[in-house]
């Protein structure tokens, strides 16, 4: 690999511009299915959420609107939440920001970080209400800490997501 | 920093019937989500197929990082055994030789306990082991405690199967793909498991509370009779479970219910074995069962 290499006027396929957000949500979702853990509670984050709202926050032309539905299903099969649970919870999240998007025209780290906290609580709950609906499950209180954590990770996940833009881009 | 303006098309006709499009789309992909999951929850093995993809497409990755875990996992434990292999070695012989003496006793119970059983006409069923495997990964970041297999309706496992480990009861089996099985864990709140107390024969009923323990409720007393240190297992009434099945340690006494923790640690068995579903009267047709007592065979049904 050359030490310099041109960064203007890159060649990329459409492939690689809109693969690349789209297959690293999916990576997001699988990533606790590939974990070898056995857990006792759950406690681990929304991956696949986190990807898509780091992609949001940082580019919000990005996703179009209906892409919480494909997505959501794929995170739903790979998550072991009954079908149709992220499906419906994405698209509702990607609903509210852009209705969010039109009402506050300003946005800065701290706003992004707000927005997609408030998107993480909502989509912990509905899952875990939906899960209860179900019959499933255990007590509220056991998805603090999966709640915390994905709080807490999600600058992580945005400059993951700003890397993986540098590469995406022309 | 201002966000881009792609969502105001201005004039162009174009532009805003395909925003426009977008919004229908979406709202359609959230009402057919919400279809789904209403189908999904009346029906748990519903979309069987796109489950068992999933869980196939994950299989591989899964175990593979399985195998690494559980060898680096244990390097802990075989690095203390050989600094403590001398005075391990000492304690090693002293609790032989004291095994062996019980081995015998033992022995000599097991032999007078088939000469009783054939007295009583009571025939010992095989254990109705279906197939052997591992625990590969869970739902970790579902409320839904539910745990993979690496094996799957290729090996003859089926949904409704119960599945132990040789420290004791894991769950059952929820929905099967080729090589992959869904297993609901014990310690699910959708896990309902007849037990008894093993030193009285107390009846009682398990069920998870998604935090690693599960709570057992007596059936027919007015006041809890369990104590912390008791040991429950399965009662075989109403079917799926085999009797005699370990289930939970008592830990302590909150209110009215027990609190116990599982002695199958999901997280640590090495092996499983899923077992094939148990029926009561084929096992031993016993008129004399309480009707009142027995939970209906689906009690445990989600």
């Amino acid at each position: 690999m050359p030490r310099y290499d041109n960064r203007i006027g890159r060649r990329r396929t459409r492939l690689h511009l809109w693969g690349t957000p789209v297959l690293s949500v999916m990576l997001g979702s699988m990533l606790v299915a590939i974990l070898p853990i056995v857990a006792q509670s759950p406690f681990m984050p929304p991956a696949g959420l986190m990807m898509l709202l780091a992609w949001r926050v940082l580019r919000p032309e990005i996703w179009p609107l209906w892409i919480g539905f494909p997505l959501g299903l794929f995170d739903d099969v790979m998550s072991g939440q009954p079908i149709g649970s992220a499906g419906f919870v994405w698209t509702v999240i990607l609903l509210a920001l852009d209705i969010e998007g039109q009402r506050h025209f300003w946005r800065d780290y701290w706003h992004g970080w707000f927005i997609a906290a408030l998107a993480l609580t909502f989509a912990v709950l509905a899952g875990w209400a939906i899960v209860h609906l179900s019959g499933h499950g255990g007590a509220l209180r056991l998805m603090a800490p999966q709640l915390v954590l994905a709080i807490g990770l999600f600058p992580f996940v945005v400059r993951l997501c700003a890397v993986l833009d540098r590469w995406r881009l022309p | 920093m201002a966000p881009p303006s792609s969502r105001r098309p201005g004039y162009d006709r174009k532009a805003q019937y395909g925003l426009f499009a977008t919004y229908v789309i979406a709202i359609v992909g959230a009402i057919v989500s919400l279809l789904l999951l209403v189908v999904s929850i009346a029906d748990p093995a519903g979309f069987n197929a796109l489950r068992a993809a999933g869980n196939e497409i994950t299989r591989p990755v899964a175990a593979g990082l399985r195998a690494l875990v559980m060898g680096v996992g244990n390097i802990d434990e075989q690095i203390a055994a050989y600094i403590n292999a001398g005075s391990q070695n000492a304690a090693l012989r002293r609790q032989v030789d004291a095994n062996r003496t019980k081995l015998i006793e033992a022995d000599a119970i097991r032999q007078e306990n088939i000469r009783l059983k054939s007295l009583l006409r009571l025939t010992e069923t095989d254990a109705g082991t279906v197939a052997a495997g591992h625990l590969i990964n869970s739902t970790a970041s579902s409320a839904a405690r539910v745990a993979r297999l690496d094996i799957g309706s290729g090996n003859g496992v089926q949904s409704g199967m119960p599945v132990r480990a040789p420290e004791g009861l894991v769950g059952r089996v929820l929905r099967t793909g080729p090589n992959t099985a869904d297993v609901l864990l014990l310690v699910d709140e959708g896990n309902v498991v007849p037990v008894r107390r093993t030193t009285d024969n107390i009846p009682g009923i398990s069920s998870g509370r998604g935090d690693g323990t599960v709570e057992i409720r007596a059936l027919n007393t007015e006041r809890n009779p369990f104590k912390p240190g008791d040991i429950v297992v399965t009662s075989g009434i109403g079917g799926i479970y085999r009797p005699n099945i370990p289930v939970a340690i008592v830990a302590r006494l909150q209110g009215d219910r027990a609190i116990a923790i599982p002695l199958a640690n999901p997280g640590r068995v090495e092996l499983i074995v899923v077992q094939r579903p148990f029926r009561p009267e084929e096992a031993a047709p016993r008129a004399d069962a309480p009707a009142g007592e027995a939970p209906p065979a689906n009690a445990s049904a989600p």
